[in-house]
């Protein structure tokens, strides 16, 4: 294991998601015996706050105008400040008693995504809620700077999209014996996180069993993990969404964006409609 | 890349970047106007080239928020090239524009805004003040008592109507100066120069044309300095401004990216037939007091321009030449950084000099390129002197008095050169000469001969010369550094300070 990709970092904000975010954390942390890194993110909204339509440029507008704006975004920021430490302190207690280890926690401006690339180096698993608290209303669809960060990201990302009630038991890989998909497997068969879970590994095709899912199993019995194989046909996503129903699985884990962005603006990617329509949360291996 | 940008670039601010863009498209009409009779040319062409650059920037740009269009620092520059060549090649000039831009862009060049100093910047502006308010001259010589009653009416409206309450901070000032005279005028039928006797107007919107020049050597020939300075300038001014425009609303641009946009946007304007332009630094601070942050606010200065500008065009030649010479007035008062003459007082000489040289050269040349240039150059022959006094040779004689060592600590480079060498008393009899350069850094080659030639001096006097630490000291002579950002490996090089 690299030295420099320790924490599990979680990203707090006021959305609803956030103490599950902290209860998901909270679990990888004590799991993976890792510290766990509470992140509050104040971004900068180019909203602009009055605006003057007079139209004129007055004597030295350039610098009176960088002053007004200034003392303006000062008081909206100290607020924000106040809040996110606010926030920051009912994670980090909550996490302890959820048993994680060397609880930090760190507040940064700008946006998320120019945070998290500053933290990448020493990340090791990126915790992140669905929807932050811009689109608290939605019920379904997804905070708009998720996809980005995840593909921003070098890291494994967990997507929370609901409650935690207890430590996950049962995990289902989505496994199709590509590259990405490949990969993801590796990671989970060396990775401490899976240990004491048993993982469902499924593959979805139209043909029939291939010795795909055979090697795969091998290799994570060798790493000590119970498997169940699982071999489906017909539609990818409807069939994971109802073996994950069916099997009580409770975290899904594969491969993401395995694809070049236009071929999944033309044909739709399957990563993202799982992040949309999956009922429990998503561990996304990059 | 050149087309990528985030939703929130485009809508994150969409009420407010509509309106910021009415603002802005109100105030760009007089501008493009007044700028293109500087240009010598139709207003029509440097309306149709704020249309186009404020269009295209708004896709291709790197700094959402900022306003591009004509300028005058711009239309400066064409001034004998319109006069000599035609309209023709002014075009052809625009388009070799905006390539040599997209070079730039690709080369990086963005990056070389690290030597134009803060008064530099200082300077540039306050020269462009002053060349917009010379450039307004004109119209105000020779003239009836009439336009002077209508310009000081402009510029009460302008400078009055902001401070009534409400009303003020809704309605642009601007706008209801060029209103308000345009109807004075007509009403009391006063016989004063109208737009419409500058030249035409646009009837229709652009069209696409190929300037009519001859493809070839001697074409280029014509139009390649024009060009050279005007890629200058305009890159030049909208590095400026975006950084300007990235302090006011607290976020980053990519300058690079907004070199390549500036000459697309250039390609574009000299296709359907308009001139050159860059950022402005004037209106992108109207679009950021106006609420406008995203692209979407430029895209909307240019839509409405051409709209207002092809649907209004009667009566646009209806306003009088004094109410264009007051908005003109407003932006040179406004572009001028007032405050750089009261903190002349407390700002160090060399960086006051640094600031008039550049306004005298570019008010004297009508060429912004050479005042940066000189303003560049005597920042940095400013720096090199300073940096120079950091030289300081210690010596001291051993018990016999037969070995001086010489401790040289500090710069030595071109401008410290001939100091460090005065610095060694020759005439002293000696039998050996210890120099310990482990604390000096040699900048240079002439640093390095200087060395040489005391060493050979001490040498014809019969004195044994022992150097100390020479690797140490040139260390510094190589023109790239591998790691600078690894504080040990600055210590290595510059250690012992």
């Amino acid at each position: 294991m690299n030295n420099n990709r320790v924490t599990v970092l979680a990203c707090i904000d006021g959305s609803a998601y956030a103490q599950s975010v902290v209860d998901y954390a909270s679990w990888a942390s004590r799991t993976v015996r890792a510290p766990l890194k509470l992140l509050h993110n104040i971004e900068h909204r180019c909203h602009a706050q009055v605006s003057d339509l007079s139209g004129n440029l007055r004597v030295d507008e350039r610098d009176e105008l960088l002053e007004q704006l200034a003392s303006m975004e000062q008081k909206r920021s100290k607020i924000l400040m106040e809040q996110g430490k606010e926030m920051l302190e009912a994670a980090r207690s909550r996490a302890e008693a959820d048993g994680a280890v060397e609880v930090t926690k760190v507040q940064r401006h700008g946006t998320l995504l120019e945070s998290l690339v500053e933290l990448e180096d020493e990340i090791r698993v990126l915790v992140l809620g669905a929807r932050g608290e811009d689109h608290e209303e939605d019920n379904k669809g997804l905070g708009a700077q998720l996809e980005t960060v995840i593909r921003a990201m070098h890291r494994p990302v967990l997507v929370v999209n609901r409650a935690f009630t207890d430590a996950p038991r049962r995990c289902m890989l989505a496994y199709d014996g590509s590259e990405a998909a490949r990969k993801a497997l590796a990671m989970v068969a060396e990775s401490p996180l899976y240990r004491d879970m048993e993982c469902h590994l499924v593959h979805v095709s139209r043909d029939e069993q291939s010795p795909l899912l055979d090697e795969a199993t091998g290799l994570l019995n060798e790493a000590g993990i119970t498997v169940v194989t699982a071999s489906l046909h017909g539609d990818v996503e409807k069939q994971l969404a109802d073996y994950q129903r069916e099997h009580g699985i409770e975290l899904i884990v594969m491969g993401a964006f395995g694809h070049s962005r236009l071929r999944e603006v033309l044909f739709g990617s399957v990563t993202h409609r799982m992040l949309e329509n999956a009922a429990v949360p998503l561990l996304l291996l990059r | 890349m050149l087309l990528h940008s985030t939703k929130a670039d485009w809508f994150g601010n969409i009420r407010n970047d509509l309106l910021a863009g009415v603002v802005v498209a109100l105030a760009l009409i007089p501008e493009a106007i007044a700028f293109s009779i500087i240009a010598g040319v139709d207003p029509k062409v440097g309306l149709y080239a704020s249309f186009c650059i404020a269009v295209v920037i708004a896709f291709v740009g790197g700094r959402p928020g900022m306003i591009s269009a004509a300028t005058g620092a711009m239309a400066l520059l064409m001034v004998t090239l319109v006069k000599n060549h035609g309209l023709e090649y002014l075009l052809a000039a625009t388009l070799l524009t905006g390539v040599l831009q997209i070079v730039a862009g690709y080369l990086k060049l963005g990056n070389l805004m690290s030597f134009v100093s803060k008064s530099v910047v200082t300077g540039f502006v306050n020269a462009l003040a002053i060349l917009i308010f010379m450039a307004q001259l004109p119209e105000l010589t020779n003239v009836t008592w009439h336009v002077y009653a209508l310009t000081l009416a402009g510029l009460g409206i302008i400078y009055l109507l902001p401070l009534v309450p409400v009303v003020g901070k809704l309605v642009p000032s601007p706008l209801v100066c060029i209103v308000v005279l345009t109807f004075v005028a007509l009403l009391l039928g006063i016989d004063v120069r109208t737009v419409g006797d500058m030249g035409q107007l646009p009837d229709t919107l652009p069209i696409f044309l190929w300037p009519d020049v001859p493809l070839n050597f001697e074409t280029l020939m014509i139009i390649l300095p024009y060009s050279v300075s005007l890629t200058v300038v305009g890159l030049l001014e909208s590095m400026m401004t975006a950084t300007i425009v990235d302090d006011l609303t607290d976020t980053n641009s990519d300058k690079n990216r907004e070199c390549k946009g500036q000459g697309i946007a250039n390609i574009g304007a000299g296709l359907l037939g308009g001139m050159a332009g860059c950022a402005m630094i004037g209106q992108s601070v109207i679009n950021v007091k106006s609420g406008g942050r995203g692209r979407l606010s430029s895209l909307a200065a240019g839509v409405f321009l051409i709209v207002m500008v092809v649907f209004l065009g009667p009566w646009l030649s209806m306003i009088p030449m004094a109410a264009l010479v007051a908005v003109m007035i407003m932006v040179s008062i406004g572009t001028f950084s007032w405050r750089s003459i009261t903190n002349m007082k407390e700002h160090p000489l060399s960086t006051n000099i640094v600031m008039v040289v550049t306004v005298v050269v570019v008010v004297a040349t009508h060429n912004l390129a050479y005042g940066v240039l000189a303003g560049v150059l005597l920042a940095s022959l400013f720096f090199a002197n300073k940096v120079s006094h950091f030289l300081y040779v210690a010596s001291e004689l051993d018990d016999e008095g037969t070995t001086r060592t010489y401790k040289v600590v500090g710069q030595v480079f071109f401008n410290s050169a001939d100091r460090f060498a005065s610095q060694f008393d020759l005439r002293e009899a000696l039998d050996r000469v210890v120099i310990d350069l482990s604390r000096a850094h040699f900048w240079d080659i002439s640093a390095v001969s200087a060395l040489d030639k005391v060493v050979i001096k001490f040498r014809r006097e019969g004195t044994d010369v022992e150097l100390i630490g020479l690797n140490e000291a040139s260390a510094t002579i190589v023109d790239r550094f591998g790691v600078h950002d690894k504080p040990e490996e600055i210590e290595k090089v510059l250690g012992g300070h």
